[in-house]
C-alpha cells in the first residue's frame, strides 16, 4: 500500500519526514497544476524529477505491443510519483498520465541529490521514505499477482478452504 | 429445524457477472428464522450437495437473497437454477456483522471480490439508520471491472462514500487500479473512532487489517469473515475448525484481534 492519506504538505509521504527536513525539502518544491490527460513522463526517458501529489489521480502505465497502454496502478493525494531518479539507470520504468486535474509539488532530482549530500540525515530520511513507497508498491503488486479474486484452483491462486 | 433443509423456491434470479448469480428464495411452507447481516445458510442443490452461502440482502418477511459465485459442482448447480427451481435451505448460522457495536463510529466496509455479498446487508442496515453512525465508507476491490458486483447500487452508496479499485483494468476503465487498501486514503474516517468490516480472500483481509492497524484502528474494532469448509454448520463435525474456533458457530465474523494469530500460522 502506498502511504498517501491527505493532500497538503504535512500529510502522506511528507508526513514521514521530520519538520526540519520537510522544510528544507519543500524549499526546493515547485507548485505545478496539470490538466487531466497530461502525459507527465514516458517509459525510458531520463528520470530527472519527481512529484508529491497534492490532489487528483495519476495513472502509471506500461506499453504492451499490440495492446497499447496498460494501466498498472493509480496513485493519489499524498503519494510519491516517481522514484526512478534515485538509482541508476535513472530512467522511468513506467509512464505516467494524469487521470483528472492534478496539483503537485515538483522536485528537481539533481537539486534534491545535492541537498541529500549536504545534509546526510535528511538524505537518509528521504531515502527511507522512498524505500517505504517502493516496498508498499512491491507488496501491492505481489498481492495482485496472486490473482486473489480470480477463480480458485490451478489457474488462479484464489482462496481454498 | 437447522438439521433438516426446508424447501425454498427461486422466485427471482439475476446474473451479476459472468460467473455470479443472485437468487431470491421464498419458503414453500415453513420458513427459517430471520437472518442477520453476515450470517449464512446451508444451501442444498438437489442431488448435488450442500454449501454455505451468506445472505446478501435481508428483506421483510421470510424471503432470502443469496449471491453465489460458480466455482465448483454445488455452486455451479445453484447458479444454474431458474425461476421456479427448488433449493433446500438450513440456517441461520454463524455470527453477524455486529453493527450495533459500531453505533456512533465511522464505518469502513471493505470488500474483495465476492466478499461484497455478505457485506451488502450491513450496508443496507447502516444506510437505513444513518444517524446512528458516523461516516460510512464502502471500499471494494475487484479483479476486473466486469467482475464488480452490484454495479447499479454504487451510486446510492456514493452518497456516503464508495470507491472501487480493480487489479486489471479493461479498455475504457477510468477508475482506480491497485489493491483495495489504496482506497483508504480517500475514505473519510477517524481511525480512533472507526469500526471496520472486512470480507474477501484471507490475504486481502490480512493486508487490509495491517493497513488499518498502521493507520490507528484497533484490532478488536476490525471484523473479518473467515471461511472454512463447512458440513454440519451446527458445531458438531469439526470440519470448520480453525484453532480453538469452530467457524460455523464462533464465526464466520470474528474480531481481528482473535483472527490474526490464527491466520498467520502455517497449519493448525
Ligand atoms: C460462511 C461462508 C459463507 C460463504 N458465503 C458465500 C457467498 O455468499 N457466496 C459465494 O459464492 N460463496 C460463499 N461461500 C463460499 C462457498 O461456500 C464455496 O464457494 C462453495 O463451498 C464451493 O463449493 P462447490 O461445490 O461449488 O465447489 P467445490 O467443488 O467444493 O470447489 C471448487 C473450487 O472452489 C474452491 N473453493 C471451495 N470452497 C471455497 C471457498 N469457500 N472459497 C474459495 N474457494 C473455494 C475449491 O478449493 C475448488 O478449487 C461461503 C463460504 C463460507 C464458509
Ligand atoms: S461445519 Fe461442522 S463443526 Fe462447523
Amino acid at each position: 500500500m502506498t502511504p498517501h492519506p491527505g493532500g497538503p504538505p504535512g500529510e502522506g509521504v511528507l508526513a514521514a519526514l521530520a519538520a526540519e527536513h520537510r522544510g528544507r525539502l519543500m524549499a526546493l518544491a515547485r507548485d505545478v497544476a496539470l490538466p487531466g490527460g497530461t502525459r507527465i513522463f514516458e517509459e525510458g526517458e531520463k528520470a530527472d524529477r519527481f512529484w508529491i501529489i497534492r490532489s487528483g489521480t495519476v495513472a502509471l502505465d506500461v506499453h504492451m505491443p499490440g495492446r497499447g497502454r496498460v494501466v498498472v496502478e493509480t496513485i493519489g493525494a499524498g503519494s510519491l510519483l516517481g522514484w526512478s531518479w534515485l538509482c541508476p539507470p535513472r530512467q522511468w520504468h513506467l509512464a505516467a498520465e494524469t487521470r483528472d486535474p492534478v496539483r503537485a509539488w515538483e522536485f528537481d532530482a539533481a537539486a534534491v541529490h545535492d541537498l541529500c549530500a549536504e545534509d546526510t540525515a535528511l538524505g537518509l530520511s528521504l531515502v527511507t521514505v522512498v524505500a517505504e513507497t517502493i516496498g508498499d508498491r512491491l507488496r501491492a503488486t505481489r498481492t495482485r499477482l496472486l490473482d486473489l479474486y480470480g477463480p480458485p484452483g490451478p489457474q488462479g491462486s484464489g482462496p481454498v478452504p | 429445524m437447522t438439521l433438516t433443509p426446508l424447501s425454498y423456491r427461486v422466485v427471482d434470479r439475476r446474473d451479476e457477472t459472468h460467473d455470479t448469480v443472485t437468487l431470491v428464495l421464498d419458503p414453500a411452507a415453513d420458513a427459517l428464522k430471520p437472518f442477520a447481516p453476515g450470517q449464512f445458510a446451508m444451501l442444498y442443490a438437489f442431488g448435488v450437495g450442500e454449501i454455505p452461502v451468506s445472505v446478501s440482502r435481508l428483506a421483510d418477511g421470510h424471503r432470502l437473497t443469496h449471491t453465489v459465485r460458480a466455482v465448483g459442482a454445488v455452486s455451479r448447480a445453484l447458479c444454474g437454477l431458474r425461476i421456479g427451481g427448488w433449493v433446500g435451505v438450513r440456517g441461520p448460522f454463524g455470527t453477524a456483522w455486529d453493527s450495533a457495536a459500531a453505533h456512533g463510529n465511522d464505518l469502513l466496509v471493505i470488500a474483495g471480490g465476492i466478499g461484497l455479498a455478505p457485506l451488502r446487508p450491513l450496508v443496507d442496515a447502516v444506510m437505513a439508520e444513518p444517524h446512528a453512525f458516523g461516516r460510512l465508507n464502502v471500499l471494494a476491490g475487484s479483479r476486473t471491472p466486469a467482475d464488480l458486483l452490484y454495479q447499479d447500487e454504487f451510486p446510492a452508496w456514493e452518497k456516503p462514500f464508495a470507491a472501487v479499485t480493480v487489479d486489471r483494468p479493461a479498455n475504457g476503465w477510468t477508475g482506480r487500479v491497485g489493491v483495495v487498501t489504496t482506497l483508504l486514503h480517500e475514505a473519510r474516517f477517524t481511525p480512533s473512532d472507526t469500526v471496520a468490516f472486512v470480507c474477501g480472500p484471507e490475504v486481502m483481509m490480512r493486508a487490509t487489517a495491517r493497513a488499518l492497524i498502521h493507520q490507528g484502528v484497533r484490532p478488536d474494532r476490525i471484523r473479518v469473515s473467515l471461511e472454512r469448509n463447512m458440513r454440519c454448520a451446527t458445531g458438531h463435525c469439526g470440519h470448520c475448525q480453525l484453532g480453538p474456533l469452530l467457524l460455523c458457530r464462533d464465526g464466520p465474523v470474528v474480531g481481528y484481534d482473535q483472527a490474526e494469530p490464527l491466520l498467520t500460522v502455517r497449519e493448525l
